[in-house]
């Protein structure tokens, strides 16, 4: 699979992640939510930026879990639970978020 | 909830040149999503896995070293570090990054994770485990 941004092709595997992290720009974000017809708000890029910002720092994209928590450290309890991630990222935060953040899907999700 | 067992991860082997060391810190991450009893203990070679100051661009690898920093938000909470393994190889406690976890009982203090123990504690507290698994 790939996505055409600008032209320029950005590989991907076959769940829509990016093949190669370094490809990744707002622009690839957005063509990722608009193939599942998702409208990237405020909202959304406050965790997919959440999200580069902790693979930066540690590597990994983290489980749904530890996502949560984070979030609701960072950004406040209103935001740090399952039903506001859910209705930001129906497909599941930890699976939808970091791919549009361009991060591999997180470790132990299947 | 079914009942938590104590798994222990041994860890022997230094960090790059073999996938050891990578493919425990994932299985780590995993188990530790089962909410078991997760602790880490660090053996012969494998205490270079949390050595400070990792760079393992010239070898072509990734480093994930930054990740043990990450075991606290996974409730992973107690890295044992074999003492005698780290004065074999001339190291002490200062040469091992410093990571810890925040104590959310105690206004999210943050408290170190790793724990330097005697190769007779080290067998003590394998010998409590419910599950040992090595790499």
């Amino acid at each position: 699979m790939a996505l055409e941004i600008d032209g320029k092709n950005i590989a991907t595997d076959e769940e829509g992640y990016l093949e190669n992290l370094n490809d990744w720009s707002k622009e690839v974000a957005e063509a990722m939510a608009i193939s599942e017809d998702v409208n990237l708000t405020d909202e959304h890029w406050e965790i997919i930026n959440f999200l580069r910002e902790y693979y930066e720092e540690y590597q990994i994209a983290p489980a749904v879990r530890v996502l949560t928590k984070a979030v609701g450290k960072r950004l406040g309890a209103d935001k740090g639970n399952s039903k506001y991630l859910y209705s930001l990222f129906p497909y599941g935060p930890g699976k939808q978020a970091c791919k549009y953040a361009g991060l591999p899907k997180p470790t132990g999700c299947v | 909830m079914s009942q938590t067992k104590q798994f222990m991860y041994v860890n022997r082997k230094a960090p790059y040149g073999t996938v050891y060391a990578l493919e425990s810190l994932e299985v780590v991450l995993i188990a530790a999503a089962f909410e078991q009893d997760v602790s880490l203990a660090f053996i012969d070679d494998g205490v270079y896995q949390i050595v400070r100051g990792q760079s393992p661009k010239a070898l072509g690898m990734k480093n994930f070293s930054a990740t043990y920093n990450a075991l606290g938000d996974y409730d992973v909470r107690k890295l044992y570090v074999e003492r005698e393994s780290l004065e074999a190889r001339g190291l002490s406690a200062d040469d091992l990054m410093p990571i810890v976890y925040e104590d959310e009982d105690d206004d999210y203090a943050e408290k170190p994770s790793v724990q330097l123990v005697s190769r007779a504690e080290m067998a003590a507290i394998m010998a409590g485990q419910d599950v040992v698994l090595s790499f």
